[in-house]
């Protein structure tokens, strides 16, 4: 077997990866905004009775019910025939973030819920508004609890945004998966290629995770749960 | 004079009436010890006060606020009543000094420089002064319940709730939270206190309210209520507790 891994693809790979982590950025940056506002929707507009519940339920269950997949080439080759055209990367922005809305929604939800119910009622009986209490005591606490389902989701993401290549990126504008298919349309090094950008996402991946675990332990409320390494 | 009325005030949870029209006056420095059999309504009756349980009927004026109103705006009636948690309650992200001084930025809008002040002054009243930078789960259980009466301490409540502040604490932690609302109710604070501490009822309230089945049984002095109850249940209640605790009730 004859291996060929040639250092000129190093560019074109640092580009898209570039252009991968960007695209994760923003999509888990907005997603978080979104999906925590869907989140205490969810949890704080008064349950089964309002419309704002319902509107936040129909649309999680409906993103998180379709394949991210459906979601980008609707967007992107769909949207156009009633007028709306969006670049690729645009597209696999806005796919992005709505679907990953929909997922962080429930991880937010399940986070505030997690904050013990006597949290809230002691801050009321300050004589906190609802929304102070949310913002002081109730979302400080769910934001910690937050972040172990949502690294996961991070990671997700990353390797997800592989598949905006499937929209029409040109050679400038191409995510880490895209920039290996130009090079081994070009090569016809298949399977280097593969190896190379798998290890990419590889290296990616543990270093945003050794990331949000340093962030982990930062904001750990001392006392509270176990530290690593004790039974 | 009188600080607080409630008049006539029924709570239903479900089929089950947990309040069944329940009517009391508390007077200004008064402190009034509510005991009774567990499930009677005598936390329901606490929260009602500040309608961090919505009354199904009734009305509750804090002098002369009529707290039940809907035009009343119930966040500010909130910050005039302090509450005490069976369980604390205290806000577990935050140190015991910003528990205590939450209320005072947020609601009080009082400057930082001065709400810390006020709190660590509110910290050393209850002895923890030198716990100010401890979380609540670096603090025991009496500690913890301490902070949460200095935190209600620091809104200038012109009464506080207790309820059974002293239930979910080690018996050797009892006495150091009893120790500090002792001081309190001396020192002219009014007190409604829900609470199985016999001792302290007898030796602190000014009356005693009997609750059983959602409705104030009888009520009275603490000497008088104790040496010769007028009802039967009061006397099975009382004796019942005494059987327990001995007859000073710990």
């Amino acid at each position: 077997m004859n291996l060929v891994f040639d250092w000129a693809w190093l560019p074109r790979l640092s580009q898209g990866l570039v252009l991968t982590l960007e695209l994760t950025a923003l999509c888990m940056g907005l997603g978080a905004v979104f999906g925590a506002l869907l989140g205490l929707v969810r949890v704080y507009s008064g349950g089964k009775f309002s419309p704002l519940y319902w509107l936040a339920s129909g649309y999680v269950h409906f993103f998180r019910g379709t394949p991210l997949l459906v979601q980008l080439l609707t967007i992107y080759f769909g949207l156009p025939t009633v007028g709306i055209a969006l670049s690729p990367f645009w597209a696999g922005l806005v796919a992005m973030t709505l679907n990953t809305a929909a997922y962080q929604a429930e991880y937010f939800r399940g986070a505030i819920q997690s904050v013990k119910a006597g949290q809230m009622m002691a801050a009321r009986s300050l004589g906190m508004t609802r929304v102070q209490a949310i913002r002081h005591v109730i979302l400080p606490q769910a934001l910690r609890l937050v972040i172990p389902p949502w690294s996961n989701e991070l990671i997700y993401m990353l390797k997800y945004s592989s598949i905006v290549s499937l929209t029409r990126l040109d050679a400038g504008t191409m995510d880490l998966f895209g920039a290996g298919r130009w090079i081994q349309s070009r090569t016809f090094r298949y399977f280097e290629v593969y190896i190379i950008v798998a290890l990419f996402y590889l290296a990616l991946v543990l270093i945003l995770t050794l990331v949000l675990r340093w962030v982990e332990g930062r904001v750990r409320i001392p006392g509270l749960g176990t530290p690593r390494r004790s039974v | 004079m009188t600080l607080l009325t409630v008049e006539d005030v029924h709570k239903r949870y479900g089929r089950e009436e947990v309040l069944k029209g329940v009517s009391l006056t508390l007077n200004r420095g008064e402190t009034k010890v509510v005991i009774g059999p567990s499930g009677t309504g005598k936390s329901t009756l606490l929260r009602c006060v500040n309608r961090l349980t919505e009354p199904d009927s009734g009305r509750i004026w804090l002098e002369n606020v009529e707290v039940t109103s809907a035009k009343t705006d119930i966040n500010h009636i909130r910050a005039q009543i302090g509450f005490v948690f069976q369980d604390f309650n205290l806000f577990t992200h935050l140190t015991a000094l910003d528990n205590v001084r939450l209320g005072l930025v947020s609601v009080k809008k009082l400057p930082k420089k001065e709400a810390t002040d006020r709190a660590m002054a509110e910290l050393e009243r209850v002895g923890l002064r030198h716990k100010a930078k401890a979380y609540p789960a670096q603090l025991s259980g009496g500690q913890q319940q301490r902070v949460s009466i200095a935190r209600a301490l620091a809104m200038d409540p012109k009464l506080i709730l207790f309820d059974e502040p002293t239930s979910a604490l080690d018996p050797e932690l009892i006495g150091e939270v009893l120790a500090v609302m002792i001081r309190l109710a001396e020192e002219g604070m009014t007190m409604i206190v829900v609470t199985h501490e016999m001792g302290f009822a007898r030796s602190v309230a000014d009356e005693i309210v009997f609750m059983e089945g959602g409705v104030i049984v009888e009520h009275g002095p603490p000497d008088r209520l104790f040496r010769s109850p007028e009802k039967p249940r009061t006397a099975e209640f009382l004796r019942r507790i005494s059987e327990l605790y001995g007859q000073e009730g710990r």
